[in-house]
C-alpha cells in the first residue's frame, strides 16, 4: 500500500497506530534488545527456597572464587528498603526471608550462564519459622508475623496499617446504618468468594540494564510502565539524588501491571553500585516472572446483600482480605481501592465495608489489570445474581433497578459524575438476544451432552491513584512542521504514542501524519508522567498535551496576527495552515515555526521557535476518614461498563467453549474507536483466561506450575467465535474531548459472567476460581 | 566450552560464524547477528516468540542449538519484508498485521508472522480453525487473537 494518509481532525477517527510498521518489520526495540557492547556484565539473583526464614549467615565466597565473577551483593551491603506506599522490602533480604524467592544476594558476572551457575555457589544459612499462606489465616492476632517491625516503616497518609498484626492496610467504608437495614430486607443472600494469586504472564519479561558510573551518574534502562516513579522510588531507597538517576524505557511488551513498580529493577541498580562503570543487565527467567517479581492478590470475600420486595438493594456488609504477599508494591492502594469501591456499580444506601491486606509468605501481591475490581467483581457480581434469583427477578432487570446512575451518592458519599450503565447493559443484553430467552425462546446447545447458558456482569472502576498525579508535555515544531510531542507517558501496546499523536493534531490543527511521539520515554529528556497505570493516560496525557498543543497553537497565532496586524481571534490553524476568518489570508506552518516571519521590507523578524508545553492534574481529590470511609471526592472518576457471555459447557468433560462474549462501556468519547474494540477483545479473552487460571503452592509455600505448560493461558484455539464491542459515549467532564480510560475495565468483570452463565446452563454455582474443566465436571457428578 | 565454525544463510546472507556447542539459534541470532526482532519469551519453547524458519519449516529457535542450523536457510522477521532501493514493501501478512490493528504491544508479533507464514506457504487457503491451530504455539496476551486471525485469512485471500 503506497497511498500517503493525510488526515485532518483525527479524535474520533480510526487512524493507523504509529507503532504497527515498527513493529511487524522486526525494527521495534525492547529493553532487551538494547545493546551495550562486549563489557556488558550479567546478573543473577539468588533467591531463597524458604517460606519464612531468619537469614543466619550470608558467604558469598565460594562463587566469588569463580572464574568471571565480577562481584556478588547482600543485603549488608547496601542497608535500605524500598516501597511505593508503604517502605517494607529491604534490598536483598538481610535479616528475614518471607517468600519463595524472596532474593537474598544478587551475583554480577561476566556472562549470564556464569552468574548463574555462581548464584548457586552462595552460601547461605536459614532457620525456618513458621509460615501462613491464606490471608483470613494470616490476619488473626496469633498468626505468624512478617514484619514485627510494621510501626517502623514509611508509610503514605492515606495507609493504615496495624502494627503488632500482618495487616498493612484497613480499609473503613460506613455508609447509613446497616443494622436497621436487615430487618427492612425481603431477602438475604450471604456468600464466601475465594480468588487464587494470578500472573500477569507479559510475553515480555522483566529486564533491567543499570550502569552506576564512578562520577556518581545513575542510568538504567528496563521494560518500565513508570519511569519516573521507579526514578523516585529508587532514588530514595539508594540515596541518589533525582538528577543524578536517568531511567529510560522503550516499548514494553504488555504491562498489565506487572510493570508499574518496582520489582527487581532495584536489584540491577544495587548491583550496578558494586560495579561502577560497567553496565549489568539483569533479566529474569519466565519461572522467575511467575514469582519472583509480582502477582495480582488473591482474595477472600465475605459478602452479604439485602433487598426489599420490589428488588431495591437496601444493605450491603462485605469483609474483603486480600492476600497481599510477603511484601507491598501497590498492595495497600489495591486494598484501599477495593474498599472504597466495595459495593461494586451499585446504589446502596447502607454499607458496612471492611478491607484488608494482609501479608502472607507468598510472592508480591501487586498491581494487574483491574487493580483489585476483578478480585472483588467475582463475588459481588454472582451474588447480585443470587438475590435477583430469590425474588425470582430478571437477573438484568435486577441491574438496571439498582446501578449507579449520574448523580447518585455512592457509598463515600460523593456524587456519581456522569455516565450511562443502563445504555451499556441494554447494550450487551440485545447483543445476545437476552429478551429472547425468555419462555420457549432459550436458545439450544449444539448437542445433547452440552448445556447452554448466558449471563451477565457490570462493573465499575476509578483511577486509584494518589490525589496529585500529573501529567505534562511539550510540543515543538521541525522546520518543515512536523510536530515532535514529548511525554513520560508509556506504550505498552494499548495505543498510548497514537493516542498522544491524534489530541496534538487536533489541537494544533494539523494532520495525524506530521506528529511524531518522542521515544524511548527518557526521565533525562521527557516531561513527567506520573504512571502508565489506572487507565489514565488518554484523560491525563490526554489533557496535557492538549494543553501544550493549544498553548503552542496560541503562539503561533499571536505571532501571525502581528504580522497580518490582525486580531488573533480571527485567526485559526486549519490542516498545518494558518488561516484568517477575516481577511481570507493564509500561512504555512512550515518554516515560521522554527525561523518566525520577517516584517515588510525584512526590517525585523517575529516569532521563532515554537514550544508548547501543558501540565494537567486533578485538583479536588479528598482526603476520606479513616473511620468511615466518607469524603467530598474519593476519586477522579469512574468508568462503568457491562458484558454478556454466552457458553456452552460439554457435560461429559466439563469444558466450557465461550460462544460470544459482548462487551459495552461508557468510554466518553471514543479517541480512536479501532483501539477501543482492540482492548475490548484483548480485554474480554484476557478476562476469560484469568477465570481458569492460578498460581499453585505446596505446602510449604515453593511453587508448583511457574512455567507455561502448567500454567496455562489462553491460546488462539480458546478464544470465543465473536467478541462484540460497543461504546457509550457519556462526556467526562474534563476528559480530553469528553475521553475516560477502558483499559483495565475491559477484563473486570468477566470471570463472574463466566460463572453467571455457567449457573445459568448447570445450576451450578462456583464460589472459587480458578475454574477448570475438572472442577466443572466433579460438580456435575 | 568449545566453539565451532558454522555457516548459516540468514535472510539471504551467508553467515560465517564460531558459536560455543550450547549456544541456541535464538542466542546466535540476537547475539551474534543482532537481530532482535526475534524474541526471548520463555526459553523453553513454550511461548512462540522466538519462532523462525528453518529450512521454511517454523521452529522455536530457543529450542534449537546454533550448531544445528549449520548449513541451513533461516529466516527471521527482518527477512519478511522486501528492501529495494530506500523503499520498504511489507509482506502481504505484514500489511495485512497493519491494517487489522493485530499488533498492539508487538512482542508476539514477529513469532506470530513467521508462523503465519510458514502456514500460508504449506497451506494458502487454511480454514479460520487451521489458522488458530497454527498459530496455537504463539502466545499473545494483548490482542485476543481474533485480529491476528483476521489478518491471516486476509494475506491467504490475497494470494
Amino acid at each position: 500500500m503506497t497511498e500517503e494518509l493525510h488526515t485532518t481532525d483525527p479524535v474520533g477517527k480510526s487512524v493507523p497506530r504509529m507503532d504497527a510498521i515498527e513493529k511487524v518489520s522486526g525494527a521495534a526495540i525492547f529493553a532487551d534488545d538494547m545493546q551495550f557492547g562486549p563489557g556488558l556484565y550479567h546478573g543473577r539473583l539468588v533467591r531463597s527456597p524458604h517460606a519464612h526464614a531468619l537469614v543466619k549467615s550470608v558467604d558469598p565466597g565460594p562463587a566469588l572464587e569463580m572464574p568471571g565473577v565480577r562481584a556478588v551483593v547482600t543485603g549488608r551491603d547496601i542497608c535500605a528498603r524500598i516501597g511505593l506506599y508503604l517502605i517494607d522490602r529491604p534490598i536483598f533480604a538481610s535479616d528475614r526471608v518471607r517468600y519463595v524467592g524472596d532474593p537474598v544476594a544478587g551475583v554480577i558476572a561476566t556472562s549470564e550462564e556464569t552468574a548463574a551457575e555462581a548464584a548457586q555457589l552462595v552460601h547461605i544459612e536459614y532457620e525456618e519459622l513458621p509460615a501462613v499462606f491464606d490471608p483470613v489465616e494470616a490476619a488473626r492476632q496469633d498468626a505468624p508475623l512478617l514484619h514485627p517491625d510494621l510501626a517502623e516503616y514509611q508509610v503514605a497518609n492515606f495507609i493504615f496499617p496495624e502494627p503488632g498484626t500482618n495487616v498493612s492496610e484497613h480499609f473503613k467504608l460506613r455508609k447509613g446504618d446497616i443494622e436497621t437495614a436487615w430487618p427492612q430486607c425481603a431477602a438475604i443472600v450471604e456468600g464466601t468468594f475465594r480468588l487464587p494469586q494470578i500472573q500477569h504472564v507479559t510475553i515480555e519479561p522483566h529486564v533491567a540494564v543499570a550502569l552506576w558510573e564512578q562520577s556518581g551518574e545513575v542510568t538504567l534502562w528496563t521494560s518500565s510502565q513508570s519511569p519516573f516513579a521507579q526514578r523516585d522510588l529508587i532514588a530514595q531507597s539508594l540515596s541518589i539524588s533525582h538528577g543524578n538517576l536517568r531511567v529510560v524505557s522503550p516499548y514494553v511488551g504488555g504491562g498489565f501491571g506487572g510493570k508499574a513498580g518496582v520489582s527487581m529493577e532495584v536489584y540491577a541498580v544495587a548491583m550496578a553500585r558494586a560495579v561502577k562503570g560497567h553496565a549489568i543487565k539483569l533479566r529474569m527467567t519466565r519461572e522467575e516472572e511467575f514469582v519472583g517479581t509480582t502477582v495480582r492478590q488473591s482474595l477472600v470475600a465475605h459478602t452479604k446483600i439485602g433487598c426489599d420486595a420490589e428488588g431495591n438493594l437496601l444493605a450491603m456488609e462485605t469483609e474483603y482480605y486480600f492476600g497481599g504477599g510477603a511484601y507491598n508494591d501497590y498492595g495497600v492502594n489495591i486494598a484501599r481501592a477495593a474498599g472504597y469501591s466495595c459495593t461494586g456499580p451499585y446504589d446502596i444506601p447502607n454499607v458496612k465495608g471492611d478491607s484488608y491486606c494482609v501479608y502472607t509468605n507468598q510472592p508480591i501481591g501487586s498491581a494487574m489489570r483491574g487493580f483489585g475490581m476483578p478480585e472483588i467483581h467475582w463475588g459481588i457480581e454472582q451474588i447480585m445474581d443470587q438475590l435477583a434469583d430469590k425474588i425470582a427477578m430478571d437477573p438484568t432487570e435486577f441491574r438496571r433497578r439498582n446501578c449507579v446512575r449520574t448523580g447518585d451518592t455512592i457509598l463515600t458519599g460523593m456524587n456519581m459524575p456522569a455516565i450511562d450503565l443502563v445504555a451499556c447493559i441494554d447494550k450487551v443484553t440485545q447483543a445476545i438476544h437476552w429478551d429472547e430467552r425468555r419462555g420457549q425462546a432459550r436458545p439450544r446447545p449444539s448437542a445433547p451432552h452440552k448445556k447452554r447458558g448466558q449471563g451477565i456482569a457490570i462493573m465499575w472502576k476509578a483511577p486509584a491513584m494518589p490525589p496529585n498525579p500529573g501529567s505534562s508535555a511539550v510540543v515543538r515544531f521541525n522546520e518543515d512542521a512536523t510536530v515532535n510531542v514529548e511525554i513520560g507517558a508509556q506504550e505498552l501496546g494499548q495505543g498510548a504514542f497514537t493516542v498522544a499523536a491524534q489530541v496534538a493534531a487536533q489541537a494544533l490543527g494539523v494532520p495525524y501524519e506530521w506528529v511524531r511521539v518522542s521515544a524511548p520515554v527518557d526521565t533525562r529528556y521527557s516531561p513527567y508522567e506520573w504512571q502508565t497505570v489506572a487507565s489514565r493516560i488518554t484523560w491525563s496525557m490526554g489533557n496535557a498535551v492538549k494543553a501544550a498543543a493549544e498553548d503552542a497553537r496560541g503562539q503561533i497565532l499571536g505571532i501571525v496576527a502581528a504580522h497580518w496586524g490582525e486580531d488573533p481571534d480571527e485567526l485559526d490553524i486549519k490542516d498545518g495552515r494558518v488561516i484568517s476568518y477575516q481577511s481570507e489570508r493564509e500561512q504555512p506552518l512550515k518554516n515560521m515555526v522554527v525561523y518566525g516571519l520577517p516584517n515588510e521590507d525584512f526590517e525585523g523578524w517575529k516569532g521563532g521557535p515554537i514550544v508548547g508545553r501543558g501540565k494537567f492534574m486533578p485538583t479536588y481529590v479528598t482526603n476520606l476518614d479513616p473511620k468511615t470511609g466518607q469524603g467530598t471526592r474519593a476519586v477522579v472518576h469512574y468508568t462503568v461498563g457491562a458484558q454478556a457471555v454466552d457458553l456452552e459447557v460439554d457435560t461429559e468433560t466439563g469444558e466450557v467453549e465461550i460462544l460470544k462474549i459482548a462487551s459495552a462501556y461508557d468510554v466518553g468519547k471514543a479517541i480512536n474507536p479501532d483501539l477501543i474494540m482492540t482492548q475490548i477483545e484483548g480485554g474480554a479473552v484476557h478476562g476469560m483466561s484469568s477465570a481458569f487460571e492460578a498460581l499453585r503452592f505446596d505446602d510449604k509455600g515453593r511453587p508448583i506450575n511457574a512455567n507455561l505448560v502448567d500454567y496455562r493461558i489462553a491460546t488462539s484455539v480458546d478464544v470465543p467465535q465473536e467478541i462484540h464491542g460497543d461504546f457509550v459515549e457519556t462526556p467526562l467532564e474534563d476528559g480530553p474531548w469528553g475521553a475516560r480510560g477502558v483499559g483495565e475495565h475491559v477484563m473486570v468483570q468477566t470471570a463472574p459472567a463466566i460463572a453467571n452463565a455457567i449457573h445459568d446452563a448447570l445450576g451450578i454455582r462456583f464460589n472459587d476460581l480458578p475454574l477448570s474443566a475438572e472442577k466443572i465436571f466433579m460438580a456435575l457428578e | 566450552m568449545a566453539t565451532h565454525s558454522i555457516t548459516v544463510t540468514v535472510n539471504g546472507s551467508q553467515e560465517h560464524l564460531n558459536v560455543p556447542s550450547n549456544m541456541t539459534l535464538l542466542q546466535m541470532l540476537r547475539e551474534k547477528l543482532a537481530l532482535t526482532g526475534t524474541k526471548n519469551g520463555c526459553e523453553a519453547g513454550e511461548c512462540g516468540a522466538c519462532t523462525v524458519l528453518v529450512d521454511g519449516d517454523p521452529v522455536n529457535s530457543c529450542m534449537m542449538l546454533a550448531v544445528e542450523a549449520d548449513g541451513c536457510e533461516v529466516t527471521t522477521v527482518e527477512g519478511l519484508a522486501h528492501y529495494h532501493e530506500g523503499e520498504v514493501r511489507l509482506s502481504p501478512l505484514q500489511q495485512a498485521f497493519v491494517e487489522h490493528n493485530a499488533v498492539q504491544c508487538g512482542f508476539c508479533t514477529p513469532g506470530m508472522l513467521i508462523s503465519a507464514h510458514a502456514l500460508l506457504q504449506r497451506n494458502a487457503h487454511p480454514t479460520e480453525e487451521e489458522i488458530r491451530e497454527a498459530l496455537v504455539g504463539n502466545l499473545c496476551r494483548c490482542t485476543g487473537y481474533l485480529r491476528i486471525v483476521r489478518a491471516v485469512q486476509e494475506a491467504a485471500a490475497d494470494t
